[in-house]
C-alpha cells in the first residue's frame, strides 16, 4: 500500500523535474544570495513550524472526545511558564531573522556596488561595473549602453562576471525590472531613477520581464536575457552596431508608442542625452526638463503669470497612453536651453572647458515675469513663435517655440 | 469591446452612449440574460407571494442588529459568488491560454476580471461577512439590545449595498477598472485610463466607506458603552476584543482610503497633479497611502476570524480558552504593529536597505503575537474534550494551513527574498493561503456556529462537511501549484503564456477551482437541505453546542430585545460561569422594554448616494447635482424625525418569554 502511494507521486516528481526553478536555481551571484537567504529563513522557521503542525494533530487526535482515556481538565487555562515559552520561542527565532534581514538587506541592497561577483571572487578596484540604461515602456524593454554607443530593444544581453550597473526608469506607468537567474527585481517609474547593482555569472539564456502590471500588452512584456562571454558580448555589440539605425530623439519618441510583442531590435548609435531626457520627461523637442522645473522651484518659482503660462510645456501624460495624442491642446515650450545646447553643454562640461563655466545658467534668484535670458542663450537660434494663450510681446516673458510641431 | 471607447461628453448623457453597453461581447450578454431572468424570476416571486411589503417592514428598513448582520452575511453571499465567478474565469483562461493560444478573453476583458475579483472578494465579500458576524455576534456577546447607534447601523449596511451594485453595474454599463485592485497610479490616472472603470472603482469604494467606517464607530461605541454589568474589559469575550480591534483598525484607517482615493478623484476630475508623472506628481504617495490602510485592512479581516476560533476552539474543547490573558495582548499588539508594516508591500520601490530591513523586520514582529495564539488555540485543546462538529473541523484546517501561509509571509517579509518574489505568483499563493486558511475558514466556521442561535436549527452535518472537505482538498490543489510557479518565476496577472513546462501546474489550479466551484455548492445544498430539515435540526435550548459565552443564554433566534433582562456577569466565559452556578431563568418580573424604531432613510440615502455615484461616474452633472442635493435634503429631513424610539409592552415580553419556557420545558421533559 505504501509503495503504490509513493507511486501516485511519480508524476508528481516528473512535473517538477521538468520545469526550471529559475528563483532556486540562479546562475547570477545576487540571485544566488537571495535565495540562500529564502532558504535560511525556511529552515528557520521550520523549527517552530512543523512542532506546531504535529501538535496540532496530535491534539486533535488524542483529545478527541471519543477518547475517555485522555485527561480532561475544564478548568486549565493558564500556566506561566507554558507562556514564557510560547512568547520566547517566536521570539527567539525573529531575533535571529531580523538579524539576517538586516545584514541581508543592507548587503544585497539594489543600490549598493559590488564588491564581490561570486562567492570566491572579490572585486578589484579598478573593475568598472558594465553600465547599462532601462527603460521600460509600452510595452517593451529598451536597453542603452551609453559606453558601447549602442540601444536594443527586448534584448539585454551582458558579459559574464562583469558587474552590471543598471539605471531604470519608466516612460508612462509603474512596472518592475525582473531578470530572475541574475538578481531580485525593482520598480520602473516614470521620472524617477532605480538602480540595479548585479553580475551573471555563467553563460546562460533566459528571459526578463515586467513584474508589475502596467496595462493591456503586459503579458507580452518580457525580453531575452543573454549572460555571454567576452569576446561573444564584443560580437555581439559589433552586431549591435550594424544595424541600419540610431535611436534619436524622434525616433524614441516613435518607439514608445504603445506595441505589443516587439521583436529585438537594435540601434547602431544612441542620442547620449536620449535617458537624462527620458529620465527628465522632456524628449519632446523643447519640452521643459523635470530638473530644470525643479530648479526653477526650488529658487522661489517663476512667478504666477509664468506659471500659468507655461503650464502646458510642462505636460507629459497624455490622454490614452503617450504617444496616442487625443484632443489634447498644442503645447508650449520653454526649455531653458534646448537639447543641442544641453548636448554641448555636457560635452564641454565633461571636457573641463573654461568655456562651460561662462555659458553656465546664471544661478541669481528668478523673480517673476517669466524666465530670465541663461547666459550664452541665443534668441536667434530660435524660430519665431506666436500663440493666443501667451502675450504678443516676447521680450516680457523671454522665447518660446512650439513644440510636437 | 476590445478597447475603452473615448467618447465625448453630452449635457443629459454625460459620457454614456450606447457604445458603454458590451453587446458586442458574448460573455457578458448570456450572463446579462441569466442576471435578468434570474433577477425577474426573484422579483416576479416577491410580487407574487406579497413578501414587498414585509420585507420593506421587517428587514429593509429594520434597525435590528441581528436582521442587519444577516442581511451583510446575504450580500457577502452572492458577492462571493460573483468574485469566485471571476476567479474561475482567470483560472480557465490561464489554463487555456498556452502555446500561441490567446485563451478566451481579450486583455481589456481579463483585466478587468482579476481588478473586480481582488475588489469584490475584499470590499464586498469578506468585509461583509466579517462585518455581518459581528454585528450579529457582538451586541448579544455583551449582553445588550442592539448597538449605540441602530439608524446609522442600517444606513451603513445600505452604503455597503449601493457600493456593491455600482460594482456589479460596471458588468453591463461600461466596464471596471483594469489596474489591479488597488488602482496604482499613473495607470489608474486620467491619462492611462480614460474610460469610466476606475470611476466605478473610486465611488464604489467612497459610497461603500462611508457604510464601513461608520459601522466601525457604531461598534467601537457599542462595545465601549453598552457591556452588560460586571463585564470589564478583561471579562470581554475574545471575539468581542478582537471586533473592538478590528473596528479601531476600521476606524482609524478607512478615513486614509477615503483620503487617498478623493486625491486620485482629484486627479482625475479636477486636473490636480497629487499623483500624475506630471508637475511634480508623486506616484509612490499613492502606494505609500493605499497602504497604509491596505495592511490594517488585512487585519480588519483576520482578527475577528482570529475571534471566532478562539470562541470555537474553546466551545468544542469543552474548556476556558488556554491564556486569555496573553490572548487579548496579542490582539492588541497586532492592531499597534499593522500600521508599522505598510512597506513591506514594496520592498521593490528601493527604498533604501535601512527602511526596508525596519519594515521587513516590524513583519516579522508581528509573527510573535500571531504564534503566541496558534500556541494559545493549541493549549486549549490540550487536555480537553474536543467535538469534531463543523465549525471545530474548520478551525483544525486553519490551524494547520495557516502556519504554513504564515511561513511564506515571513519569507516574503525578508526584502532580498521579497525581489526575487514580489508580485509573483507566490506572493499570490501566501495571501490565499492566509485569507482562504484564516478569513474565509474563519468565516463558515461561524456561519456553522452561529447558525443556529440566528434561526433556531442547526446545519445540516453532512453537507458541511462535503463543503469542508471539497474546500481544504481544493485550496492545496488550487494554491499550492502557484507556490511553485512562483518559485519558477512567473509574475501575477499575465494572460497568455508561452512556456509549455507551466502548463501542467495551471491545470492542477484550475482543478483545485473546480474542487472549491464544489465546496461553494455543497455550502448552498447544505443551507437549503438545512431549511428544508429544519424541524430535525431544530433547536430548542438556545444552547445547541454547550457553549460559554452571553449569546447562548437566550433564545434561538433571540427575540427581537434579545435579553428580557440584562444579564449580569462575573467571568470572562460568563454563560458557561452561570450554567455552573446552577442560574434559573427569572419568570416574572417582566417590564416594557425600549427599543429604537425602524427607518426607511436608510436605504433612500443609499439609493441616492448610488444615483449620485452613477453620475459622477457618467459625467452626468446634473443628475449629480440633483442628487446630492436630494441626499443632503433627505438626511437633514430625518434630523427632524423625532419620532425613533418605542416601548415593547410588558405583555408581549411576558408572551414571548412564556413561549420560550414552553419550549424549554419540552426540551427537558
Amino acid at each position: 500500500m505504501r509503495r503504490l502511494r509513493l507511486l501516485a507521486l511519480l508524476p508528481l516528481m516528473a512535473a517538477l523535474g521538468g520545469c526550471k526553478f529559475e528563483v532556486l536555481a540562479p546562475t547570477g551571484d545576487i540571485a544566488a544570495q537571495q535565495r540562500d537567504l529564502l532558504v535560511i529563513s525556511v529552515l528557520l522557521m521550520l523549527i517552530i513550524i512543523i512542532p506546531v503542525m504535529a501538535l496540532t494533530i496530535f491534539f486533535a487526535w488524542k483529545y478527541r472526545q471519543s477518547n475517555a482515556e485522555a485527561r480532561y481538565e475544564p478548568e486549565w487555562h493558564h500556566s506561566t511558564q507554558l507562556e514564557l515559552v510560547i512568547w520566547a520561542a517566536p521570539l527567539l527565532i525573529i531575533i535571529c531573522l531580523g538579524a539576517m534581514t538586516w545584514m541581508g538587506t543592507h548587503l544585497l541592497d539594489p543600490y549598493r556596488p559590488l564588491d564581490r561577483i561570486g562567492s570566491r571572487t572579490v572585486l578589484a578596484a579598478e573593475d568598472r561595473p558594465l553600465e547599462v540604461n532601462v527603460v521600460a515602456l509600452d510595452w517593451k524593454w529598451l536597453f542603452i549602453y551609453p559606453e558601447q554607443g549602442i540601444a536594443t530593444v527586448n534584448e539585454l544581453a551582458v558579459p559574464v562576471d562583469r558587474p552590471l550597473h543598471f539605471r531604470i526608469t519608466s516612460s508612462s506607468v509603474m512596472n518592475a525590472f525582473y531578470v530572475p537567474t541574475m538578481a531580485g527585481m525593482i520598480y520602473a517609474m516614470p521620472a524617477m531613477q532605480t538602480q540595479l547593482h548585479a553580475v551573471a555569472n555563467q553563460r546562460v539564456e533566459s528571459r526578463g520581464f515586467s513584474a508589475n502590471y502596467s496595462g493591456a500588452g503586459f503579458s507580452k512584456m518580457f525580453f531575452a536575457f543573454k549572460a555571454m562571454s567576452d569576446s561573444e558580448f564584443t560580437s555581439w555589440v559589433r552586431e549591435a552596431k550594424g544595424a541600419p539605425d540610431p535611436l534619436t530623439r524622434q525616433a524614441y519618441l516613435e518607439l514608445e508608442k504603445p506595441s505589443e510583442a516587439v521583436p529585438a531590435t537594435f540601434f547602431n548609435a544612441v542620442d547620449p542625452t536620449l535617458f537624462d531626457a527620458i529620465l527628465n520627461l522632456c524628449v519632446e523637442p523643447g519640452k521643459m526638463c523635470m530638473k530644470e522645473m525643479m530648479a526653477i522651484d526650488a529658487k522661489g518659482g517663476a512667478g504666477l503669470e509664468s506659471a500659468v503660462a507655461s503650464l502646458l510645456p510642462l505636460l507629459h501624460d497624455k490622454h490614452a497612453r503617450r504617444g496616442t495624442v487625443f484632443g489634447g491642446a498644442p503645447s508650449y515650450v520653454v526649455g531653458i536651453c534646448t537639447p543641442e545646447e544641453l548636448a554641448t553643454a555636457l560635452t564641454l562640461s565633461a571636457a573641463g572647458s573654461s568655456e562651460a563655466a561662462s555659458r553656465r545658467v546664471d544661478s541669481g534668484p528668478v523673480t517673476g515675469a517669466g524666465l530670465p535670458m541663461p547666459g550664452g542663450f541665443s534668441p536667434a537660434l530660435l524660430p519665431a513663435f506666436t500663440s493666443p494663450l501667451l502675450p504678443t510681446s516676447e521680450a516680457d516673458i523671454g522665447p518660446r517655440r512650439p513644440s510636437n510641431s | 469591446m476590445t478597447e475603452s471607447p473615448i467618447v465625448e461628453s453630452t449635457f443629459l448623457l454625460g459620457r454614456f452612449n450606447l457604445q458603454a453597453i458590451p453587446y458586442h461581447e458574448p460573455i457578458l450578454v448570456f450572463t446579462f440574460i441569466g442576471v435578468a431572468i434570474g433577477g425577474a424570476a426573484v422579483l416576479g416571486a416577491l410580487t407574487y407571494f406579497r413578501l414587498w411589503g414585509y420585507l420593506w417592514r421587517e428587514w429593509f428598513t429594520s434597525v435590528d442588529h441581528k436582521k442587519i448582520g444577516i442581511m451583510y452575511m446575504v450580500l457577502g453571499l452572492i458577492m462571493f459568488l460573483r468574485g469566485f465567478a471571476d476567479a474561475i474565469m482567470m483560472r480557465l483562461q490561464q489554463a487555456l491560454a498556452f502555446g500561441g493560444s490567446e485563451g478566451y478573453l481579450p486583455a481589456h476583458h481579463y483585466d478587468q476580471v482579476f481588478s473586480a475579483h481582488g475588489v469584490i472578494m475584499i470590499f464586498f465579500a469578506a468585509m461583509p461577512f466579517v462585518t455581518g458576524l459581528m454585528n450579529f455576534v457582538v451586541p448579544l456577546q455583551i449582553g445588550a439590545r442592539d448597538v449605540s447607534f441602530p439608524f446609522l447601523n442600517n444606513f451603513s449596511f445600505w452604503m455597503t449595498v449601493s457600493g456593491a451594485t455600482l460594482v456589479m453595474t460596471s458588468l453591463f454599463v461600461g466596464e471596471f477598472a483594469q489596474t489591479g485592485w488597488l488602482a496604482y497610479p499613473p495607470l489608474s490616472g486620467i491619462a492611462y485610463s480614460p474610460y469610466v472603470g476606475v470611476d466605478y472603482y473610486i465611488w464604489a469604494l467612497q459610497i461603500a466607506g462611508v457604510g464601513t467606517t461608520l459601522s466601525g464607530i457604531n461598534l467601537i461605541c457599542t462595545i465601549v458603552k453598552m457591556r452588560a454589568p460586571g463585564m470589564d474589559m478583561m471579562k470581554m469575550p475574545v471575539f468581542t476584543w478582537t471586533s473592538l480591534c478590528t473596528n479601531v483598525l476600521i476606524v482609524a484607517s478607512f478615513p486614509i482610503l477615503t483620503a487617498t482615493l478623493a486625491l486620485l478623484t482629484a486627479d482625475r476630475y479636477l486636473g490636480t497633479n497629487f499623483f500624475t508623472n506630471d508637475l511634480g506628481g508623486n506616484p509612490m504617495m499613492y502606494v505609500n497611502l493605499i497602504w497604509i490602510w491596505g495592511h490594517p485592512e488585512v487585519y480588519i479581516l483576520i482578527l475577528p476570524a482570529f475571534g471566532i476560533f478562539s470562541e470555537v476552539t474553546s466551545t468544542f474543547s469543552g474548556k476556558k480558552l488556554f491564556g486569555y490573558t496573553s490572548m487579548v495582548y496579542a490582539t492588541v499588539v497586532i492592531t499597534i504593529l499593522s500600521y508599522l508594516v505598510w512597506l513591506h508591500h514594496f520592498f521593490t520601490m528601493g527604498s533604501g536597505a535601512s527602511v526596508n530591513s525596519f519594515f521587513g523586520i516590524t513583519t516579522m514582529i508581528i509573527s510573535i503575537p500571531t504564534g503566541a495564539k496558534m500556541f494559545n488555540w493549541l493549549f486549549t485543546m490540550y487536555r480537553g474534550r474536543i467535538r469534531f462538529e463543523l465549525p471545530m473541523m474548520y478551525t483544525v484546517a486553519f490551524m494547520l494551513i495557516f502556519v504554513i501561509g504564515g511561513m511564506t509571509g515571513v519569507m516574503l517579509a525578508v526584502p532580498p527574498a521579497d525581489f526575487v518574489l514580489h508580485n509573483s505568483l507566490f506572493l499570490i499563493a501566501h495571501f490565499h493561503n492566509v485569507i482562504i486558511g484564516g478569513v474565509v475558514f474563519g468565516v463558515f466556521a461561524g456561519i456553522a456556529f452561529w447558525w443556529p442561535k440566528a434561526f433556531g436549527f442547526r446545519l445540516d452535518p453532512f453537507w458541511g462537511k462535503m463543503s469542508f472537505w471539497f474546500w481544504v482538498v481544493g485550496f492545496f490543489f488550487a494554491f499550492m501549484p502557484l507556490y511553485v510557479l512562483g518559485l519558477m518565476g512567473v509574475t501575477r496577472r499575465l494572460r497568455v503564456f508561452d512556456d509549455p513546462s507551466l502548463h501542467i501546474w495551471f491545470i492542477i489550479a484550475a482543478f483545485g477551482a473546480a474542487l472549491i466551484a464544489c465546496g461553494i455548492a455543497s455550502f448552498i445544498i447544505q443551507i437549503g437541505v438545512s431549511i428544508l430539515k429544519r424541524d430535525k435540526l431544530r433547536d430548542t435550548t438556545g444552547d445547541p453546542w454547550n457553549a460559554r459565552t452571553l449569546e447562548w443564554a437566550t433564545s434561538s433566534p433571540p427575540p427581537a430585545y434579545n435579553f428580557a433582562f440584562t444579564p449580569v456577569v462575573h467571568d470572562s466565559d460568563a454563560w458557561w460561569d452561570m450554567k455552573q452556578r446552577g442560574y434559573v431563568r427569572p419568570l416574572s418580573g417582566f417590564k416594557p422594554i425600549h427599543m429604537p424604531k425602524s427607518s426607511g432613510t436608510g436605504p433612500i440615502l443609499a439609493a441616492i448616494s448610488f444615483v449620485l455615484g452613477f453620475a459622477l461616474i457618467w459625467y452626468i452633472w446634473w443628475l449629480a447635482a440633483v442628487s446630492f442635493v436630494a441626499l443632503l435634503a433627505v438626511a437633514i429631513h430625518h434630523t427632524f424625525n423625532y419620532n425613533r424610539d418605542f416601548d415593547i409592552p410588558a405583555e408581549e415580553v411576558v408572551r414571548t418569554e412564556e413561549a420560550r419556557t414552553r419550549v424549554l420545558a419540552q426540551a427537558n421533559a
